[in-house]
């Protein structure tokens, strides 16, 4: 502001009054503006904090309501025979069944998902690769449920209307999963250095090899976590198995066979089962919440597998990642 | 297909191991030709690779292709006949008319999520790559991101058993003061199991994909812009509206459009939180006036005989073509931008 003043006539000396007047000028219309600014930065750290609202929120009650059943017992037993308020009744059932439909559509997805990110960062180019590019990007936004209609639809046409296995479950989850995969493999293998690639060539070894060897040797990591976090995202996936795999409260190692329970379906499943009527004054042990203590029990496991899952893709790749990729 | 079938009929040159052109860069420009080695294993490894990328276009297109052909019965049958057969299914309704009002209410819900998770996802976006300290930035988006880590149906637990009582009073506030509004016509539902509740928690589920696809654009902002600005004495706020917003504002459209298709198709939110109703209702504080299409999918297939089957996945079909139409013009969209490929 003085340079202003003193710019105005070399000769003179800076007017007081005049400086006086354009410093309350410059003040008077910045203070709204600053006032604006400021009101601007508080709204987005609002903004922030009005997000983590939920976050605490969800983690604090899960935690909380889950902590008191969670234990051993319950992690190693079924539903099989538990009725009522029976202060019994376990989810190990649901964690077989998780473990083995997800399992079953990581199978799928993963060999079909990095071929095709092969595909589109080594052989990829014209039409189809754009096509694939595309709708790669549009079938991240399938809904889930309709997903699971997929899988019903597929298998209905081969075994019969009324048809539920694990392995329709595993089709619908890795529908949902493929897109995943090959985006974050894709991601990786653009990661890996063309100087790596053009060594390998000028060694005389061909294409195939040199992708396997050299190419997905180097982003091996990356891959490995790019399928964890896409294998996170899909195990709390619960309406296309509510659908495909039903619910069933016995033990069932078999994919191809007859229903099985999974985590998240056993949440909703004990919660549409609501408060238990207890008007048995002889019965001793009834627990009229005992449904929904066993789904916050439940959503505590699921959760802790998911932040699991996060946790160890993101440390896999810190430690394992060559140093270039650094 | 065009580039595979255009290598081919490539005539193999004699000798030259792999005395192709030389590889100026990825992606662009000439690639290794097949030339000598795309035989045998080479082949095989490429067909392999190009299979699996025509097999995605083919898990798609059979998507629709089994949608359609298990929901064709229903398409087929006379609302009358769906009557008789299924319980569930209204009096003399048509399957279209079945359809609207699961349409409406499923539109509707997403709407409101989206109404209210774009404001703050635009907050958050623009607080991590503009106002939050430098070293905590990535940490803060990771925190936002866990988000979307936690399991569907955990929201939906949350959001029935532990959000209503925080709402209720706020919604027959709403009710009470603005009741001459359509949208909050009273009297609120005394369950919260209501549409605005629904909408609350899908704002939360939607908010970390608007935010991660708004804050990479954001992010991208050329840092001549926020200087230019910066130097004419723009405050930070008269930055981002005069340097990052127009920036940003494609991509902040396709980002909503984003979350917008995964509003659209959540299920287990919807189903454990809403009473549902079948009508074009737009009272959002009131019980048993909407439904959406994916919860009464789950709602009703565990039970539903082959005709009701049918009608679910006709259902589902609707419910497909919308999101894949919202997918793609968002899509459309963040390609457009050439550099750009944070999405998801």
């Amino acid at each position: 502001m003085t340079t202003v003043t003193t710019q105005a006539g070399p000769g003179r000396a800076p007017d007081p009054e005049r400086t006086a007047a354009v410093r309350a000028l410059l003040r008077g219309a910045d203070a709204r503006r600053r006032r604006t600014d400021k009101t601007m930065t508080a709204l987005m750290w609002g903004a922030f904090v009005l997000a983590m609202v939920p976050l605490a929120s969800v983690a604090w009650t899960v935690v909380a309501n889950g902590m008191h059943q969670f234990d051993g017992y319950f992690l190693t037993h079924s539903m099989r025979g538990v009725f009522g308020g029976m202060d019994a009744g376990g989810i190990y059932h649901a964690i077989i069944g998780t473990l083995l439909i997800t399992l079953g559509a990581a199978a799928i997805s993963v060999p079909i998902g990095l071929l095709t990110a092969i595909y589109l960062v080594e052989y990829g180019r014209g039409a189809l690769a754009r096509w694939v590019t595309f709708f790669v990007d549009v079938m991240t936004g399938i809904p889930s449920i309709v997903a699971g209609l997929f899988a019903y639809a597929l298998f209905a046409v081969f075994f019969g209307p009324g048809v539920r296995m694990g392995v329709v479950g595993s089709v619908a989850l890795s529908v949902l999963m493929i897109p995943v995969v090959v985006r974050s493999c894709e991601e990786m293998l653009r990661l890996v250095p063309n100087e790596l690639r053009e060594a390998a060539y000028a060694l005389g070894v061909p294409k195939w090899l040199t992708v396997i060897k050299v190419v997905l040797r180097t982003s091996v990591a990356g891959i490995t976590t790019g399928v964890m976090l896409s294998v996170a995202r899909v195990i709390g996936e619960t309406a296309p198995l509510l659908i495909t795999v039903g619910v069933v409260d016995s033990i069932n190692f078999n994919l191809f066979e007859g229903r099985m329970m999974t985590l998240p379906v056993y949440v909703y499943r004990q919660y549409s089962q609501g408060l238990v009527p207890c008007n048995d004054a002889l019965d001793a042990v009834c627990i009229p919440s005992i449904n929904y203590d066993r789904a916050w029990a439940a959503a505590l496991a699921l959760i802790l597998i998911v932040m699991l899952l996060n946790l160890v893709g993101r440390l896999v790749t810190r430690w394992f990642a060559p140093k270039t990729l650094r | 297909m065009t580039s595979t079938a255009s290598t081919a009929p490539d005539p193999t040159p004699p000798g030259g191991p792999v005395a192709d052109e030389p590889r100026p860069s990825r992606g662009t420009g000439a690639r290794r030709r097949a030339g000598v080695g795309d035989r045998g294993a080479n082949r095989a490894f490429r067909w392999t690779a190009t299979g699996a990328g025509a097999l995605i276009l083919a898990v798609l297109a059979a998507v629709a292709l089994f949608l359609v052909i298990r929901a064709w019965p229903a398409l087929t049958a006379g609302g009358a006949e769906l009557g008789e057969t299924i319980s569930w299914f209204p009096e003399d309704a048509s399957i279209l008319s079945f359809v609207g009002p699961l349409i409406f209410g499923t539109l509707l819900a997403a709407a409101l999520a989206l109404l209210l998770a774009t404001p703050v996802a635009i907050g958050i976006a623009l607080f991590i790559s503009h106002y939050a300290p430098r070293r905590l930035a990535s940490g803060l988006g990771y925190v936002v991101d866990l988000l979307a880590a936690i399991p569907s149906v955990v929201y939906g637990l949350w959001g029935s058993l532990v959000l209503p009582p925080v709402v209720i009073p706020v919604w027959g506030w709403l009710a009470d003061t603005f009741g001459w509004f359509p949208l909050f016509a009273g009297p609120a539902s005394p369950t919260g199991r209501v549409l605005l509740t629904v909408g609350l928690v899908l704002a939360v589920m939607i908010l970390p994909i608007i935010t991660a696809v708004s804050r990479e654009v954001f992010l991208q902002t050329p840092g001549l812009h926020e200087e230019a600005a910066l130097a004419l004495g723009a405050t930070r706020w008269e930055m981002i509206r005069t340097a990052v917003l127009p920036f940003g504002r494609s991509g902040v459209i396709s980002a909503a459009m984003l979350g917008l298709g995964r509003a659209l198709g959540e299920t287990m939110a919807v189903l454990m939180i809403l009473s549902p109703g079948l009508l074009y209702s737009f009272k959002i504080l009131q019980a048993g006036q909407q439904q959406t299409i994916a919860a009464n999918i789950a709602a009703n297939f565990p039970e539903a005989n082959p005709m009701g089957v049918s009608t679910l996945i006709a259902t589902g079909l609707a419910l497909f073509v919308i999101t894949l139409l919202v997918n793609m013009a968002a899509r459309a969209i963040v390609a457009r931008r050439k550099d750009f490929s944070g999405a998801n």
